[in-house]
């Protein structure tokens, strides 16, 4: 397959996806709109931690505490300030901030840059440890930055939350944004920095040798991660219209690590497939949580708390029997499409089932 | 196997979206019931509290099953005690179910995440025990039957004047919005009541399940307090009472309606005899017929329970206002829903007169101050704020 | 502060962090030989304590036969949990086994809210516990001063096992280098058995003093503990069963006096542990107690 026809591949995949969201837009429900959309910033925040934590090989479970930074840079930042007084309605809001209105996009990256900054003040210092005090540390982070947000109320109006955030409804914001850190991702994962990234994921001490800079590659990865996260925490904010505290408990760092594992830690690809799987599989899961009944009789096994049951038995299936998740480290590349074809040729009798995804 | 087990999720993925398109049909093809929304935290950190409201939902569908000659039919979607969640279940009512109206949610945030979809699609939704101001604040689609909680704040804060206490200790819960809008609200009461800028003597905070206070009690203890208000959950609160006792400290414990479940007797024991709380309802002088109804058969449902949570009093209140909305509508348009439900006026519930003002909110200036007597909440007064 | 205000403050952080320290032990041992944050832990005592709850209410036994249920049951449940989650991963990278640790701690907190409901219940308490002793204004209950005597004299037989037993002797081979412990004709998996059997065992008895202490059972109660002990753990010297004790009671103590000086700080006391953890990592990462190990090539 030559280059031309590859980017003429990637261009037609572009427009149908394009086409999609036009028809989605269009036809479909708030409802499926919001999985969608949910399914887009989940894509975004899988693929963060997957760079850290699957290409670099860095073991970071602070998701959260980023994505609390973005979700606030974009509510305090977005909020009318008309809106706030009533908002900040037990202790007034900053003086300074209550004045400063910033519209979306532009606290959308205020928040990703403020999130990369910290990454950097932490990362300076927790990078340097190994692997599973790495996870411990960020963990921490991420908690810590909870705590804060809970008790600064004239920040963040403590407990409370904000709300009034002007939300999105269509799909436009969170597919383009997927759409574009799709296209970064891939870029960066073949850029010089990615295979950095991923030399030292396979090997620090080689990679050390190898030229190199162990500290600084890690703290751009952490850093890019961090950004991420931030632009994910912000859309979702966005989507939800409100943010509080609780909404970052270091247990939501347990999704994108779901993701990231089920997709395969080290594939793109991957971790887009696995985004969809988990957002509409805990969705579509939802009947297990419903009294179910067989001739009249109900089975006491259907309740609320099942899902989440089968859900983390499912979690560990993959973590035990496929470790590799999906896709392993590999990617679907038109190549790969079009050997699976020519064995489906070559094999008729095979029945199986595959997507496509642009590279 | 990897193949197989590919195929399968891709399966339960494209199932999830056929789930989704499919729900549609159902609902046009049984138009003769009417289904109403519980929007219910059944699994996570507010499982207890969903739990009593829902009961109470079930306990008035069972007593009034029909309205217009329909059947009505309740959807119960468990928000997970988790935002994002909450959203999806709201929109997956709203979407999928095609419900006429909302009810709940225990734990005013998950309330506020599903505010702007219900004002975006124009279904009205009615809260149960969410108390704050938040809530309703600019939305016209969210209504309660439950007071809020600068009142509950200002009423716990004129009891414990009325006894006599001049010096207050405050231990909140700062994680919880609740909590921390009845405490401020009742310093601010309190302060002004006593005339003493320095009549709150401590203010602790503490985190949603910690489980060791005795470092803010030692601090309280040495500042000798008349009176604790410790607003929140009723799980850390009991545990607060029982170690502020073994701490040494004789202080009466005050707080809100939070307090009123089995649990915190249970985990409380005989520490929390005597710790007086504000409520919506009071199950042993029920104020009218409904009430009277409500409690008989809320005993018969749920026979082992020692006393009627005021939250199922609130939730079998959301229940019977929404129907009564309904009649008046003479129709299962959420729209219609709506305007009966900003309109309703003198409306008798089990937890006394409902009147839904401008905001959206009941307006109720009557609270229930219970207290702990041998094991049992018991009814100790009734105050009125103008 | 006066001093009788002082000496409560210390009362009560050497009974909180006494139990920090029964339950770091676990965590360190198993770190010790697996090199593993076994983040299931904290929901291995949560199950304890459930165990401990459903024993002595529903099925009303003695308090001192529900204890010797827990402990064996919950010794049977970290067996189980190491065989099928751990086990399997044994030559995996560290990261697919920790991924295997959030997993099974997810998965128990919500096979809990599942069986149990997320309604916290009450757990079963008797007077001669928390009989209260007043010591010249300062309040002591009865269990404050049993719990660290509980865990200095587990400690003392642990060292006794670690430091005399065949047992022990093969425990600190496997942690010093786990090929040459194969190689030398160690049952590493039995070594691995028993060294779970042993944290359970202290995650049950801790379960137990804290349901005394904390009177209350729900799915999420061992999440807290959990981390926090963990920290512990760190801050002594992950792997040395002293510094673990060592670790919980500066945690407790460190926690409990925030609060007294800095009451107004009261709400960012859950932060402390995390910081704590930060700069222990910074400053020395081999934690007080820890020897200096070179990392393996």
């Amino acid at each position: 397959m030559n280059k031309r026809t590859k980017l003429l591949l990637n261009i037609a995949a572009l427009v149908v996806v394009i086409l999609f969201i036009i028809i989605a837009n269009e036809l479909f429900d708030s409802y499926i709109k919001r999985i969608l959309n949910l399914c887009a910033i989940y894509t975004i925040l899988g693929l963060s931690m997957n760079l850290v934590n699957g290409f670099t090989g860095l073991f970071s479970l602070g998701q959260a505490g980023f994505m609390a930074i973005g979700a606030y840079t974009v509510a305090i930042f977005t909020v009318p300030i008309e809106a706030r007084s009533l908002i900040f309605y037990l202790k007034p809001m900053n003086a300074f901030l209550s004045g400063i209105h910033i519209p979306f996009v532009p606290a959308l990256l205020l928040g990703g840059v403020i999130a990369a900054l910290f990454a950097w003040l932490i990362g300076a210092p927790v990078l340097r440890l190994r692997g599973d005090y790495l996870a411990i540390a960020t963990l921490g982070f991420s908690e810590i930055i909870r705590i804060v947000f809970t008790n600064a109320q004239t920040i963040t109006n403590g407990a409370l939350g904000i709300k009034n955030i002007p939300t999105i409804s269509n799909l436009w914001w969170t597919w383009s944004i997927a759409l574009l850190t799709i296209f970064f991702m891939i870029l960066l994962i073949h850029s010089s920095y990615g295979r950095a990234f991923k030399a030292i994921r396979e090997d620090e001490i080689a990679a050390e040798a190898m030229g190199i800079g162990l500290f600084k590659h890690k703290v751009i990865s952490f850093m890019i991660g961090a950004f991420m996260a931030a632009i994910g925490g912000g859309l979702f904010a966005a989507l939800l219209g409100t943010v509080d505290p609780k909404q970052f408990y270091f247990t939501l760092t347990y999704n994108f690590l779901l993701i990231i594992v089920l997709g395969g830690m080290g594939s793109i690809s991957g971790t887009i497939i696995s985004a969809f799987i988990v957002t509409g599989g805990l969705e579509w899961l939802r009947f297990l949580d419903e009294p179910m009944s067989i001739g009249g009789i109900n089975i006491a096994l259907f309740r609320p708390g099942l899902r989440m049951v089968v859900f983390s038995i499912l979690l560990m299936i993959v973590v035990l029997f496929y470790r590799n998740g999906l896709m392993g480290q590999r990617e679907i590349t038109w190549e790969a499409i079009g050997e699976f074809f020519k064995k489906l040729r070559t094999r008729k009798t095979r029945n199986a089932k595959g997507g496509a995804k642009v590279e | 196997m990897k193949k197989i087990l590919s195929v399968l999720l891709c399966m339960c993925m494209s199932a999830s979206i056929l789930v989704g398109c499919g729900g549609s049909k159902e609902a046009a093809a049984d138009a003769d019931v009417i289904k109403i929304g519980v929007f219910e935290p059944l699994t996570g950190a507010n499982a207890a509290g969903g739990e009593l409201e829902v009961e109470g939902m079930k306990l008035a569908n069972k007593l009034y099953p029909e309205v217009l000659g329909k059947k009505v039919e309740l959807v119960i979607a468990d928000n997970k005690s988790d935002k994002a969640e909450a959203t999806t279940a709201a929109a997956r009512l709203i979407e999928k179910d095609k419900v006429s109206a909302i009810l709940g949610s225990w734990g005013s945030s998950l309330s506020i995440a599903a505010g702007d979809l219900v004002k975006n699609n124009k279904v009205p939704a009615i809260g149960a025990s969410c108390t704050n101001p938040m809530v309703t604040q600019g939305n016209d689609y969210y209504f309660r039957v439950c007071f809020l909680d600068p009142f509950q704040g200002t009423v716990m804060a004129n009891y414990a004047f009325k006894q006599g206490y001049k010096k207050a200790a405050i231990i909140q819960e700062v994680s919880n919005d609740y909590a921390v809008g009845l405490a401020k609200f009742f310093t601010d009461a309190f302060v002004k009541l006593t005339g003493d800028e320095s009549s709150i003597v401590e203010v602790g905070n503490y985190n949603t399940n910690d489980q060791d206070f005795s470092g803010i009690l030692t601090n309280i203890k040495e500042k000798n307090p008349d009176v604790i208000f410790a607003p929140g959950n009723f799980t850390e609160s009991a545990l607060i009472i029982k170690q502020a006792r073994s701490l040494g400290i004789t202080a009466p414990f005050i707080g809100g309606d939070t307090w009123e479940t089995s649990e915190f007797i249970q985990v409380g024991g005989k520490e929390v005899e005597g710790a007086v709380l504000s409520t919506f309802f009071d199950d042993t002088a029920p104020a009218n017929d409904e009430a009277k109804k409500f409690v008989e058969e809320y005993k018969k449902e749920y026979p082992n329970r020692e006393s009627v949570a005021a939250v199922s009093a609130l939730g079998y209140d959301a229940y019977i206002l929404t129907l009564k909305a309904i009649e008046t509508a003479g129709s299962a348009d959420p729209q219609k829903i709506r305007d009966a439900i900003a309109a309703t006026k003198d409306f008798q519930g089990v937890t006394g007169k409902i009147t839904i003002n401008e905001q959206g909110d009941a307006d109720k200036n009557t609270a229930v101050i219970k207290t702990v007597k041998d094991g049992k909440f018991t009814y100790l007064d009734t105050v009125v704020i103008e | 502060m006066g001093l009788q205000t002082f000496m409560q403050h210390l009362a009560n952080g050497i009974s909180l962090g006494s139990l920090y320290a029964l339950i770091a032990i676990g965590y360190t041992m198993v770190y010790g030989i697996l090199r593993l944050i076994n983040f299931a832990h904290g929901d291995i005592f949560m199950m304890a304590a459930y165990l401990a709850f459903f024993g002595m209410t529903i099925f009303s036994m003695p308090w001192y036969v529900a204890f010797i249920m827990v402990i064996v049951v919950t010794v049977i449940l970290g067996i189980l949990i190491e065989k099928a989650a751990y086990r399997p991963l044994r030559d995996a990278p560290t990261s697919s086994v920790l991924i295997s640790a959030i997993g099974v701690s997810f998965l128990l907190e919500n096979l809990a809210t599942f069986l149990f409901s997320g309604k916290p219940r009450a757990f079963p308490t008797f007077e001669t516990m928390t009989y209260s002793l007043d010591m010249q204004g300062v309040s002591v209950q009865v269990l404050t001063i049993i719990v660290p005597i509980v865990t200095l004299i587990i400690l003392f037989i642990l060292l006794f096992v670690i430091n005399r037993t065949k047992l022990g002797m093969a425990m600190r081979a496997v942690s010093k280098d786990y090929e040459i412990a194969k190689v030398m004709g160690i049952k590493i998996n039995n070594i691995i058995a028993y060294t779970f059997a042993i944290g359970s065992a202290l995650a049950a008895i801790g379960a137990f003093l804290w349901g005394m202490k904390y009177p209350q059972v729900s799915p999420l109660m061992g999440v807290m503990p959990g981390l926090k002990c963990f920290i512990a753990a760190v801050i002594g010297g992950i792997g040395n069963i002293k510094g673990a004790v060592l670790g919980g009671f500066i945690l407790g103590l460190a926690e409990v006096l925030l609060v007294a000086f800095f009451g107004q700080l009261t709400g960012y006391r859950d932060a402390i542990a995390f910081i704590l953890l930060i700069i222990i990592l910074l400053v020395r990462p081999t934690g007080l107690l820890g020897e200096k190990t070179a990392e393996k090539v």
